[in-house]
């Protein structure tokens, strides 16, 4: 274990550039800059990541970005275990009705100011399970969605401009204050 | 004891139906067939409904011989396999809440994945309205001095999917876990019936996205097989080059992950830089990191790219020079090796009874791999191990990762080394007579089954049955008696997938 750890120490880091905030993204963030948020949130955002019945495959790229190429905590961003300590709920899937609920639930729990961020295609409007008897058809059928990034999955790279691009809008946003 | 050619003689033969026979039995073959199946030599794979029959699919053990058999239900109902074999029970609970066709005599009538929500009963048979008194589910009872019980989910502390989780505990120690599943069901086979060949594609790589190309590989060849179409030895290794890279990246990062939940995150640390290299490999290989959408009915969607050979050997040679080391790591830090060692024990007896593919049957001496048996194009022309160990702990599951790790960059090379030019796909054949198409294909996690009813070029029915369906039974046998702590390392170990048994 000692010669993986000195490796570490010497070795260049894997970590990458940040990339630019997405210009689309940035555009459907409009909305949501225009919204009151009660406290300053500094550059910090705490995450709680909803499966609302998606195939994993968002789920794993949303794991990728805590490795060491994207390593979404340098920006501030980290995911935390309770949606009572969430400023954002990362939601991914189609909504399947047997998780309506759940996330319902999930949503209330979360104290404001709080955004909601859908990931991938089936989150937007049910993608390809659009129509099943299962399926509610999208995140922004169930709770308000800020921002969605479309992708399936989405790169890590893509949800990170995504979450970047939240977060400047944040801060412009509580500025404005 | 009947073997499976005698249940599939002892029927009525349906034409059309390939590559292995399926037979349409009366209520006396078929429940002689359960009573085989719970006596042991046939094991078994699948079992699905549609909208008045039953199919089931099994493995003759000592023949390695597969068939389906098939009951009428004019009367809405079937005689319960589950009575006779508990492997059953999941599957007719969902034959019910889908079909609405009853398992007369079943130990267990309770609703699977039908949680009430869905406006209608019985979606792919005949519909009915909601119960309006719909009781509240019932989890199995406990009984005892001092138990409590602590419910988990659908929505997890971590980035996973939802299902719930009920432990009734006594102190530290899980006396009986119950598993709530269903929450991602998004009605897949449903969408699938009466859409197109195409369309049905991108559903079936969409039911658990980490498999995305083995389920991806499934349903080609079982379409392939209605049609009775050969594809071209180029697409073959292409498919096989994707499936070992997909195996390779899940299995990295669970292995890291897994180490993780043991609190040693400088395992999952690497782990991750090495999966992440094999998705970057892939993304210059194939335009896509988890490979969707590109191994469909005919071949490959396409082909791979002119540089892609070299960032994969690239992505391998990275894994070769940095493995060794992690896995020595495993190895020799006795505070990982004392959480993995012992904990979350699955018998060879469960793992046989079950049929549990993947890692989990062959951590516990279940020696079966999809890809040698019933086996498929091009694996009988390459050269690989199937580990199997009997610990059947969560460090057994850890080293069947490992060494099929090791056995994925074996095959990536042959594949490398093989790959001739030529096409990559061929049509599929235009509107002929109905036929049937299955399909056994070996994921990371083990091995997947598709069957499918063509007619032209629409779908009437696919069942696509994940290989969780047969595991997830068996951490709830090997959680008990151990501490709640541990539940996140054994569930990991397991890694069964939610939204492929939810479909």
């Amino acid at each position: 274990m000692r010669k993986l750890l000195l490796q570490g120490l010497f070795r260049q880091p894997l970590t990458e550039q940040a990339p630019r905030p997405d210009d689309a993204a940035l555009a459907e963030l409009g909305a949501m800059v225009a919204r009151t948020a009660r406290r300053r949130l500094g550059r910090s955002l705490s995450i709680r990541e909803v499966d609302a019945g998606s195939c994993n495959g968002c789920e794993l790229e949303i794991h990728a970005l805590s490795n060491a190429y994207y390593d979404v905590e340098r920006f501030g961003i980290r995911f935390v275990a309770s949606p009572r300590h969430a400023d954002v709920l990362l939601v991914t899937g189609p909504v399947t009705k047997n998780m309506r609920e759940a996330l319902e639930r999930t949503y209330h729990a979360t104290p404001d100011p709080k955004w909601v961020v859908a990931v991938g295609d089936c989150a937007r409007d049910g993608g390809c399970f659009a129509g099943s008897y299962a399926v509610v058809g999208g995140v922004s059928a169930v709770v308000p969605v800020d921002l969605h990034i479309p992708g399936c999955p989405p790169s890590p790279m893509a949800i990170l401009r995504g979450l970047i691009g939240l977060l400047e809008a944040v801060d412009a946003d509580v500025a404005a204050k | 004891m009947p073997k499976l050619i005698d249940l599939i003689q002892a029927g009525r033969k349906v034409e059309r139906h390939h590559p292995w026979p399926r037979a349409v039995v009366d209520d006396d073959v078929w429940r002689s067939a359960a009573s085989a199946l719970a006596d042991g030599g046939l094991s078994l794979l699948g079992l699905w409904g549609e909208a008045s029959c039953v199919h089931m699919a099994i493995l003759d053990d000592h023949t390695s011989d597969i068939g389906v058999i098939s009951l009428d239900c004019p009367d809405r109902q079937f005689p319960s396999v589950a009575a006779y074999h508990p492997p059953a029970v999941r599957l007719e609970r969902t034959v019910h809440d889908l079909f609405g066709l009853q398992a007369a005599g079943t130990p267990d009538p309770r609703p699977w994945l039908d949680h009430g929500r869905w406006q209608m009963r019985f979606p792919l048979g005949e519909r009915l309205d909601p119960s309006p008194d719909a009781a509240r589910y019932q989890f199995l009872p406990a009984e005892g001095d001092s138990l409590h019980q602590i419910p988990v989910g659908p929505v997890h502390a971590g980035i996973i999917e939802p299902g719930h989780f009920r432990f009734t505990a006594s102190g530290e120690t899980v006396v009986r876990l119950e598993q709530r599943l269903g929450y991602t069901h998004k009605g897949i086979e449903g969408l699938m019936a009466g859409s197109t060949v195409e369309q049905a594609a991108r559903l079936a790589g969409r039911v658990s996205g980490d498999s995305t190309v083995a389920y991806g590989l499934a349903f080609a060849q079982a379409v392939e097989a209605a049609q009775q179409i050969a594809v071209p030895p180029r697409a073959l290794l292409l498919r096989a080059l994707m499936a070992e890279l997909e195996r390779l990246a899940n299995h990295l990062g669970d292995i890291g992950a897994i180490c993780n939940d043991a609190s040693f995150a400088l395992m999952q640390a690497h782990c991750a830089v090495l999966r992440e290299g094999v998705l970057r490999a892939a993304d210059a290989a194939f335009g896509h990191r988890l490979m969707r959408d590109l191994v469909v009915p005919g071949g490959v969607a396409r082909d791979i790219a002119s540089d892609g050979p070299n960032a994969i050997r690239a992505a391998l040679d990275q894994i070769r020079r940095h493995f060794p080391a992690l896995v020595e790591l495993y190895d020799n830090t006795a505070s990982l090796q004392d959480r993995t060692v012992t904990t979350g024990i699955v018998t060879p007896a469960l793992a046989r009874q079950f049929a549990a593919g993947g890692y989990v049957g062959r951590a516990s001496g279940r020696n079966h791999d999809a890809r040698r048996r019933p086996g498929y194009l091009p694996y009988d022309g390459l050269r690989f191990e199937v580990p199997v160990l009997s610990d059947g702990d969560v460090n057994a599951r850890v080293w069947i990762r490992i060494r099929e790790v090791e056995q994925s960059l074996a095959l990536t090379d042959q594949i490398l080394i093989g790959l001739e030019a030529g096409p990559v796909r061929v049509s599929l054949q235009g509107a002929t007579e109905p036929s049937e198409g299955m399909a056994v294909v070996e994921g990371f996690r083990g091995d997947i089954l598709a069957w499918l009813r063509l007619n032209g070029d629409r779908i009437e029915r696919c069942h696509l049955r994940d290989p969780s369906w047969f595991q997830w039974p068996l951490l709830e046998a090997a959680i008990e008696g151990n501490i709640v702590a541990d539940f996140p390392l054994c569930n990991k170990s397991f890694n069964c997938s939610y939204s492929g048994q939810d479909l």
